[in-house]
């Protein structure tokens, strides 16, 4: 297995860097389409149930089939990388947009009044107090999200995209267990990753959490 | 355009009947995932309820059942394959279909499992007082209290479990398995957009109409009493404080 590895060293590691980015991008588009949309579900109340409904309606689409449809509805090339980085981002924010709105929905009472008696107008308070508070929920939903995309990026390797799946198509292509072995541990270690730099990020921005919570 | 062609395709009666018509396909890929399903079901609903009456091992499954997701569904089901298919020999497809099963069956454990387990953990620990009060058995608990409680929970992980069993059945086409798969697959290898496009069409409208059909089923099935006649606030906290561990890739 060590010397497949350093046989196709360059190949495989730039695999990695695209499964990588495939995965990651999404992230962050998602979470920036979820939170003004998140946010709008918890505002207005009427919007809630239709915003949650919708997300999880595009969430029961395959992802095979999304990358697949995509390309006819965007005019782009099947084999182009972008069909994938849409169809994750749909994903993402079909799991965020929820997230976020119940994790805004959490922030207590007492402190939005706390806040609004500091003299915080909603937009204020919005970006100082209530995302803060909820960011704990929505690093958790991240992290589902770039577990889920790290493992859905792969199978966009059955129509070509080339990234760490293509050591599946290969594996498969020439009955051979190594590379597919690499490549579920690669694509596990790159979610681990993920997971890792996410749980660092949320503990970064909220120091309060460890002042009064020393677990 | 992409809609003229699909519905140009789907509009041919020659692709719906025959060895590789829309129906046929249509029927193995519901035989495959609801064979996934209840295979999964067997195994994860009777260990949900244990773990979640006893309260005994809960974080070493929940850590197991957890990391599982975190597997490439492609990655497992072309290692099962190689695993697998040069021991079976002789006719027929069990050397494809028995390693897209195992595949299928282990990406349907984790949600039923979870939800099971914390659908009975968090049924209200005063209702569950009153059931031993009234002199019930753990047994009777079990059955009578904590399961029509949780039902509510281990339908959305039925749900999941089985929304993302469908949508692994087409991945599954890819190691020569039947179902709708075959379309997206096949129609790659002939250049085929078309076909593609169509068998996608046809596949999320599967995934659709089966979420439909058993959110119809859980609203009959799970007890008035649970889902709002009392109290219908409980409910909604409850299904809320689980989303994290309801949703699932959709493979």
């Amino acid at each position: 297995m060590i010397s497949y590895f350093q046989h196709n060293q360059s190949q495989i590691m730039s695999w990695l860097g695209w499964h990588a980015r495939l995965s990651a991008i999404p992230l962050v588009f998602g979470l920036i389409i979820s939170l003004p949309l998140g946010w709008f579900a918890r505002r207005y109340r009427w919007a809630y149930p239709p915003v949650v409904s919708i997300a999880g309606l595009l969430y029961t689409i395959p992802s095979l089939a999304l990358f697949i449809v995509l390309p006819g509805l965007l005019k782009t090339k099947i084999l182009d990388p972008n069909n994938v980085i849409v169809a994750l981002t749909i994903y993402t924010v079909a799991l965020l947009v929820r997230v976020v709105a119940d994790g805004l929905a959490e922030v207590p009472d007492d402190v939005q009044q706390a806040a609004t008696a500091m003299g915080y107008r909603s937009f204020g308070r919005l970006i100082k107090v209530e995302l803060p508070i909820a960011v704990p929920v929505i690093g958790a939903g991240l992290r589902v999200a770039a577990v889920s995309n790290v493992s859905l990026v792969s199978v966009s390797a059955l129509i070509g995209v080339p990234e760490l799946g293509k050591l599946f198509t290969n594996g498969f292509q020439l009955a051979y267990q190594t590379p597919i072995l690499i490549g579920i541990i690669l694509s596990v270690l790159l979610a681990l990753a993920f997971d890792v730099v996410i749980q660092i990020i949320t503990r970064a921005l909220t120091p309060w959490r460890r002042a009064v919570q020393p677990a | 355009m992409i809609f003229t062609d699909v519905s140009h395709w789907l509009s041919d009666s020659s692709h719906w009947h025959g060895q590789d018509g829309i129906l046929l396909h249509l029927k193995q890929h519901l035989q495959y995932s609801l064979i996934a399903l209840l295979i999964a079901a067997v195994i994860a609903l009777p260990l949900g309820l244990l773990i979640g009456h006893t309260r005994k091992g809960s974080f070493v499954v929940v850590a197991i059942a957890n990391s599982f997701r975190a597997l490439p569904t492609v990655g497992m089901l072309t290692f099962f394959y190689i695993l697998i298919s040069p021991h079976i020999h002789g006719t027929g497809t069990a050397s494809y279909f028995i390693p897209s099963e195992i595949v299928l069956v282990l990406l349907a454990i984790p949600s039923i499992l979870t939800n099971t387990y914390a659908g009975i953990e968090n049924v209200d620990p005063a209702v569950r007082d009153a059931a031993t009060g009234m002199g019930m058995r753990g047994g009777q608990v079990l059955w009578r209290v904590e399961l029509p409680n949780a039902l509510p929970l281990i339908f959305s992980g039925v749900r999941s479990s089985f929304l993302q069993v469908i949508a692994t059945a087409t991945v599954t086409a890819y190691v020569g398995l039947g179902g709708l798969g075959r379309f997206l697959i096949d129609g790659l290898s002939q250049q085929d957009y078309p076909q593609m496009a169509s068998g996608a069409v046809l596949v999320a409208a599967l995934a659709l109409l089966v979420d439909l059909l058993l959110a119809v089923i859980q609203r009959y099935a799970v007890s008035r009493g649970v889902t709002g006649r009392f109290s219908r606030k409980r409910v909604i906290d409850a299904e809320t404080e689980h989303t994290l561990p309801t949703v699932q890739a959709a493979a």
